[in-house]
């Protein structure tokens, strides 16, 4: 494996962010961290790269100079060119000469950045700033890639040229982790960990997670008080955990939306008491 | 609007630093313009020397507050006394009767104080100014606004330089890319140092040409003088950074620092016109000790022995405040694996691999 996270807990400020939690990788292998605000994605990827000190559990990764990390804030010098910037992330790792070089011309024509080379970060749009941190992150060639939301507030057209990228580096033997809010994202991956309140609600690979979907997903034309439903573009998709579904509803191919808003509920309802259930 | 006015009250009640400043500053204020804004010196100690000391000890205006009386003195040891900054004035003595008062021309207000009492109620003695005989203003703000320069640089820009890093998310990078903490800190801070010895240079420099600003002692002095200096205004500007979260709260905190270093120091109203307690303020402020001794050195000549005191002090206060400042900043900096890993838990997972093992 190139990174593993096992049973990790972080406690700060009395409160438990992370609460056992496990996720493993190895080379060319992309993981998503799936969840929604105050999750603890932010905190998994930090306790990763070493920004946070866990409370317990073991953490293995490669050496310090093996990992290319983008922050939220995609961690660029927005005072800096883009060229700047990609040759501060080539001091700081080490890398110099030709090599360098190379590795920075062709890093700047995988994301399109060649022409804004000398634009300042600052002045970059979201898409383009985004994909320089990828480029900074990238230049050492890293072992392991954690990305925290890389394509939050980038327009479709980025989004799909960020993943291009990863792709590459994948393909060249990274082993990728990225957190992000949309589940259709992490259906691209070879891993979910999906993370509620800190605890692992679901961990496996997305074809699994929908192949272990307890009871089943049905379309129905509006909300049940019987069964929770949830809306998926025009059509409710809901959930019969037990029994048959009612006469109205469709059978429908559930995908990994459908499976980590069910495990969702069931873990909801499996905290209830029992008359609540 | 009333929903305007109870908005605004409740974003100030949580903004404590800005509530500070509405609160601390005006107090600070009147207290220092009540106490310490004086340029009226009342007591100047004074040193007689020479055969009639005892007798012309007992004739000097009230101005002059006489500390010692040494007989066997003369007026070299009494010119070593003002040099050291021992006294503000010497009175020399001769068989004969005729006095004269030496005075130090660095402490510009004392030195009034000193010539305005004689030529009042002693006329018989002669004045002679040292080190600023023309009693220039400029001869001794230069070398204290060479000290608020550094002030400004160290803390100021610093705090505003390392906090930026905070808000561009670009801190937390540097805490995770394979750098030292102390890489980060000393290539952080060592542009601030550079630029703010450039500017004592040009500033120290456009006084000696341009104002005939006497430089009488070893540059190389002085230059010890505000590179301790600057190690504290540097750790008072990292501590200003780790405390803040923008740039607003980095300026608000480090000009609540600048604004008593310049009214308290010594730099503007003279410590010695300053209340007793006041005055006990002023020596817990570093640009107490470098308007001091770059007074000293500048306009005196004084030597590393003279200085010896405010120079030890600075380097304390550097110690203190810098070592704080690493401590704060280093918890910032330091990745995880630095400080946790130490034992391998488990097999050896090869030379690439760095785990880390917490007990719960």
């Amino acid at each position: 494996m190139t990174f593993s996270l096992e049973a990790v807990v972080v406690r700060r400020h009395a409160r438990t962010d992370l609460d056992h939690v496990d996720l493993a990788g190895r080379a060319g292998s992309l993981s998503a961290v799936v969840g929604g605000d105050g999750a603890g994605k932010t905190t998994l990827l930090r306790t990763l790269v070493g920004a946070l000190t866990p409370s317990a559990g073991q953490i293995t990764t490669p050496a310090r100079e093996r990992i290319g990390y983008v922050p939220a804030s995609s961690g660029v010098y927005p005072d800096l060119s883009v060229a700047e910037n990609l040759r501060f992330s080539a001091a700081a790792f080490g890398s110099r000469g030709e090599g360098r070089d190379m590795r920075t011309r062709e890093l700047l024509a995988a994301t399109g950045l060649t022409d804004a080379r000398d634009r300042l970060a600052g002045n970059l749009s979201g898409g383009m700033r985004q994909k320089l941190a990828f480029a900074c992150a990238m230049l050492h060639a890293p072992d392991l890639l954690v990305m925290d939301e890389p394509t939050t507030g980038l327009d479709p057209m980025s989004r799909s040229e960020l993943w291009r990228l990863v792709s590459i580096a994948l393909g060249s033997g990274t082993a990728a982790v990225f957190a992000t809010t949309y589940v259709e994202e992490a259906a691209r991956a070879d891993h979910v960990l999906v993370l509620d309140r800190g605890r692992t609600l679901v961990s496996d690979a997305p074809a699994q997670v929908i192949r272990d979907l307890p009871g089943q997903v049905v379309s129905l034309p509006g909300a049940t008080p019987e069964h929770p439903s949830w809306r998926r573009g025009r059509v409710r998709h809901a959930w019969i955990a037990t029994g048959p579904p009612p006469s109205e509803a469709r059978a429908v191919e559930p995908d990994l939306e459908d499976a980590v808003i069910v495990k969702a509920l069931a873990a909801r309802m499996a905290s209830l008491p029992e008359p609540l259930r | 609007m009333w929903a305007m006015v109870v908005n605004e009250f409740r974003q100030m009640r949580r903004d404590h630093r800005a509530l500070a400043m509405m609160i601390v500053l005006p107090l600070l204020m009147l207290v220092v313009f009540g106490y310490a804004a004086s340029f009226d010196v009342s007591d100047v100690p004074v040193r007689v020397v020479g055969p009639q000391a005892e007798q012309v000890a007992s004739e000097l205006p009230d101005t002059l507050a006489v500390e010692e009386v040494v007989p066997a003195d003369g007026e070299e040891e009494g010119r070593d006394a003002l040099v050291d900054g021992a006294v503000v004035a010497v009175v020399v003595t001769s068989k004969t009767g005729e006095g004269r008062v030496l005075v130090d021309g660095s402490q510009l207000f004392s030195a009034r104080a000193v010539a305005n009492g004689i030529a009042a109620e002693a006329p018989a003695l002669q004045v002679e100014i040292l080190f600023n005989p023309d009693l220039d203003t400029s001869a001794v703000m230069v070398p204290a606004i060479a000290g608020m320069i550094l002030v400004f640089i160290g803390t100021v820009i610093t705090s505003l330089g390392m906090v930026r890093e905070r808000t561009a998310g670009t801190l937390e990078q540097l805490s995770v890319m394979p750098f030292r903490p102390r890489d980060v800190l000393v290539g952080k801070i060592a542009p601030y140092f550079a630029i703010a010895a450039l500017d004592l240079l040009v500033v120290i420099g456009v006084g000696v040409l341009l104002f005939d600003v006497p430089f009488n002692g070893s540059p190389w002095l002085l230059a010890l003088g505000s590179a301790l200096f600057l190690l504290v205004t540097l750790g008072i500007g990292l501590l200003v950074s780790s405390v803040s979260e923008n740039s607003g709260q980095a300026i608000q905190l480090a000009l609540m620092t600048l604004l008593p270093q310049v009214l308290l120091s010594g730099m503007i109203f003279p410590l010695e016109a300053m209340a007793a307690g006041i005055r006990w303020l002023a020596y817990i402020l570093p640009l107490t000790y470098f308007v001091d001794i770059s007074r000293a050195v500048m306009l005196r000549g004084a030597s590393i022995e003279a200085v010896a005191q405010p120079l030890a002090l600075l380097a304390v206060l550097g110690t203190v405040v810098f070592g704080l400042a690493l401590l704060r900043t280093r918890r910032d900096l330091v990745p995880v694996r630095r400080r946790t890993r130490s034992k391998d838990p488990g097999p050896d997972p090869g030379p690439e691999r760095e785990p880390h093992a917490v007990a719960p």
